[in-house]
C-alpha cells in the first residue's frame, strides 16, 4: 500500500505515529544500535547527567520513530530521501512520543517527485521534543 | 555570554578542520541485523516485511529486503578504532570529562542498504560553536558523514552536531 505524489497537498498531515517509551524499547535500542551510554541505561548516571528524573531515551531512536513514520505514510513504492532534527527536550521513562508533521511543498526535482514536511516528536504534555524537517519521493 | 578565556575547542580541532578522516569498513550487513533493527526501532508493533520477508520484499518496487535508512551497521565491531584523538571531542581547560549528547542531525539518503552489503565511512569535523547554556559552558561540533556501498554508491550523508558540556 503506497500513497502517490498527486494525491498528496499541501497542508496534508502525517498520519500520528505513537509509542511509549522507557526502559523496553531503549533498551532494544541499546541492542541494536550498540549504545550502552549509562544515562540512557540507569538512572543514578542520567542525574549525574544533569537530568533530575533519571535515566533518558536516545535521541537515535526518536529519529528512528519519525523514518518510521514517514515508511509506514509512503508505504514501499515511496522513498525517505531526507530528514533532519534538532533534540530540544528530553525523552522522559514512560513518555508517549508521538511523530507529527505536516506537507509544506512539493515539487519535482532531479527527476523525483518530492515532497517536503515539517516534523517533529511530541511527547504527551503537547511538548515539542524534536523539530525538524522531512523529503519523501512519492511515485 | 560567558568567560571569553573559556574555551573547550583543542588545536587538534583546529587542525583536523575540513579533513576526512581515516576510513572504515563495517562487516556485511545481514538480514538478521536488518531484522532486529526493525523489530528494535518497530517495538511492540511488528516491523514491516520489507525489512524482514525475502518472499514479500522480492515483489516490492525494492526488489528484495532492504534495510531501514537509519539501519547503522557500525554496531557491534569487535575492533573499533577510536576516530583520532579524543582531542577531536573538546577538551575542558581543567581536564575534568567532558558530557557528550547528541544535538541533531539531517541525513540524506541515496543508494538503500541490502544484506551483503558492506559499508564504508570516513567523516570530517566540518565547524564548531560555544554558548553559555542550562548545563554551563558547552561547545557544538558540527561533523559530516559520508558512507559508501561496496559499489562505491553513496549511501548516506550525515551532518550531525555533537553537544559537549
Amino acid at each position: 500500500m503506497s500513497i502517490r505524489f498527486d494525491d498528496v497537498q499541501v497542508g496534508d498531515k502525517l498520519p500520528a505515529w505513537s509509542r511509549k517509551t522507557g526502559f523496553a524499547e531503549w533498551n532494544r535500542y541499546a541492542a541494536v544500535n550498540e549504545e550502552f551510554v549509562p544515562f540512557h541505561m540507569d538512572d543514578e548516571a542520567g542525574r549525574r547527567a544533569g537530568n533530575e528524573q533519571g535515566a533518558f531515551g536516545m535521541g537515535n531512536l526518536r529519529y528512528a520513530y519519525i523514518v518510521n513514520a514517514l515508511h509506514d505514510w509512503i508505504g514501499d513504492a515511496g522513498i525517505v530521501r531526507e530528514v533532519g532534527c534538532q533534540y530540544r527536550a528530553i525523552n522522559q521513562k514512560d513518555d508517549v512520543l508521538t511523530v507529527v508533521g505536516e506537507v509544506t511543498e512539493k515539487a519535482v526535482e532531479n527527476g523525483e517527485h518530492r515532497v517536503r514536511l515539517d516534523i517533529d516528536v511530541v511527547n504527551q504534555r503537547g511538548g515539542a521534543t524534536c523539530p525538524g524537517h522531512a523529503v519523501v519521493v512519492l511515485p | 555570554m560567558g568567560d571569553d578565556a573559556t574555551t573547550y575547542v583543542t588545536d587538534e580541532m583546529r587542525q583536523a578542520q575540513g579533513k576526512w578522516g581515516e576510513s572504515r569498513t563495517a562487516p556485511p550487513i545481514a538480514a538478521t541485523d536488518i531484522r532486529r533493527w526493525a523489530m528494535a526501532t518497530y517495538y511492540p508493533r511488528q516491523p514491516p516485511r520489507v525489512y524482514w520477508d525475502a518472499e514479500y520484499a522480492a515483489a516490492t518496487p525494492w526488489g528484495g529486503i532492504v534495510a531501514p535508512p537509519d539501519f547503522n551497521p557500525f554496531a557491534w565491531l569487535v575492533e573499533r578504532p577510536r576516530g583520532g584523538s579524543p582531542g577531536l571531542a573538546g577538551r575542558r581547560p581543567d581536564g575534568k570529562p567532558l558530557t557528550g549528547m547528541n544535538g541533531g542531525q539531517t541525513d540524506t539518503y541515496g543508494a538503500p542498504m541490502r544484506p551483503g552489503d558492506v559499508v564504508t565511512a570516513r567523516s570530517r569535523l566540518v565547524d564548531w560553536w560555544e554558548r553559555e547554556g542550562r548545563l554551563g559552558h558547552t561547545l557544538y561540533v558540527r561533523s559530516e558523514i559520508e558512507w559508501r556501498n561496496h559499489n562505491d554508491e553513496l549511501v548516506k550523508t550525515r551532518f550531525s552536531i555533537g553537544i559537549r558540556y
